[in-house]
């Protein structure tokens, strides 16, 4: 009879959650992260309508809150308390036809400081523990840049595509680029890269996208009135910016990612 | 339950070790359980004797509780996670995701929300005693 430490390298314990991430996912055909180099981009608006726009496609979506610090996605879907249910896991919500989950299940509308270990920890305590069972989507809101959360998602999620969002900004491309760059490098798909908020023509990150080999998937309009609809989300269907996005969604759809 | 989900987290573990190591059969299976967690050791202990597989069936699961301990960053100030009182809504917040405690308690020298969890935070796979 032998006695082997768990993880023999480091002499160290190990976490058994990381173990059982594929599985939660294994019926999950297309999971997708919505990033950007920076905040304010326009990441958990593309994202939540995306889901939405998928769910009228007559797809199973689900959509994940990655964002534990700074979540906002029960703000745009009008959730007032996020109730989720236990069975030898957590079922997410169900709400407008998708399944949602996201921390403040958990912190509600408290401030919730972490550090990146701590950042780590929740996502592969949401990511071992979330029974998602059989999507056509799921679509993840990422945090801004390439940190933790970025690096985690990579490492824990085999078949992840990233979608990235940009806004028509020098400073907002420059940090994008860094991050195309750190997918293509780790090979790592990327679907392509939408342009939000799209005022005039000064400048444009179209050519740029393109220049640098990752598909450009369309322009979506910068619109006032998508703050004024947050948490309505049939009245957010209207809008310029949702029909605009629905536009791009079946380049999603057919993508083949760079 | 989430035990049932961390149970089946440590049999896919257990797995892959034997799986890496060649075993024939698994005789022990040493984990320990943080505090912080508030894991339910008697639902953990059914969970992994239904989720057993073959080569785990004579296997004996050991438990260890590991008080939760934490130390404040801003001020150095260490902690038993015990010391602190917390309704049972907050207590199954904390059991489903234990940093949200990050959201609800402070440390009770300075106030910072900025502390670490030393010790004590959630399930972890110690070791695998079995026969090649």
């Amino acid at each position: 009879m032998c006695c082997l430490r768990a993880l023999k390298e480091s002499n160290s314990p190990v976490d058994p959650r990381v173990n059982v991430i594929d599985k939660r996912l294994e019926n999950v055909k297309r999971i997708v992260a919505v990033s950007s180099g920076k905040g304010g981009v326009g990441k958990s608006l593309i994202a939540s309508t995306l889901a939405l726009s998928l769910v009228k496609k007559g797809f199973t979506v689900g959509l994940f809150d990655a964002d534990f610090t700074s979540p906002s996605i029960h703000r745009i879907l009008g959730v007032k308390k996020l109730e989720i249910k236990e069975e030898r896991g957590i079922l997410p919500m169900q709400i407008h036809g998708l399944k949602y989950m996201s921390i403040v299940a958990f912190s509600g509308q408290k401030a919730l400081p972490l550090r990146g270990v701590d950042v780590s920890n929740v996502l592969i305590e949401l990511f071992s523990a979330t029974l998602w069972g059989s999507l056509d989507y799921l679509v993840i809101d990422m945090p801004p840049g390439i940190g933790d959360a970025t690096l985690d998602i990579i490492r824990l999620v085999k078949r992840i595509e990233f979608l990235i969002v940009c806004t028509p900004s020098l400073l907002a491309f420059e940090t994008v680029e860094k991050l195309l760059t750190l997918l293509r490098e780790l090979k790592v798909p990327v679907i392509g890269v939408i342009e939000n908020m799209k005022m005039k023509q000064v400048f444009s990150i179209k050519d740029k996208v393109a220049g640098a080999g990752f598909p450009f998937l369309g322009e979506v309009p910068f619109d006032l009135d998508v703050e004024n609809v947050l948490g309505d989300v049939e009245a957010l269907f209207g809008t310029a910016f949702a029909k605009k996005l629905d536009e791009i969604v079946p380049r999603i759809i057919f993508s083949q990612s760079a | 339950m989430h035990e049932w989900a961390l149970a089946e987290a440590i049999i896919s573990s257990v797995i892959k070790v034997v799986e890496k190591e060649g075993l024939i059969e698994v005789k022990e299976v040493r984990i320990k359980v943080g505090e912080l967690q508030q894991v339910d050791i008697d639902i953990l202990e059914f969970a992994l004797s239904e989720l057993k597989t073959d080569k785990l069936k004579n296997a004996r699961f050991v438990i260890e509780t590991v008080k939760a301990e934490l130390r404040c960053r801003a001020c150095g100030h260490l902690w038993n996670f015990s010391q602190n009182k917390l309704d049972n809504g907050l207590k199954e917040s904390v059991h489903f995701v234990p940093e949200t405690i990050h959201a609800y308690i402070r440390c009770p020298k300075c106030g910072s929300p900025d502390f670490e969890i030393l010790e004590g935070r959630g399930v972890l796979l110690e070791s695998v005693k079995g026969v090649k």
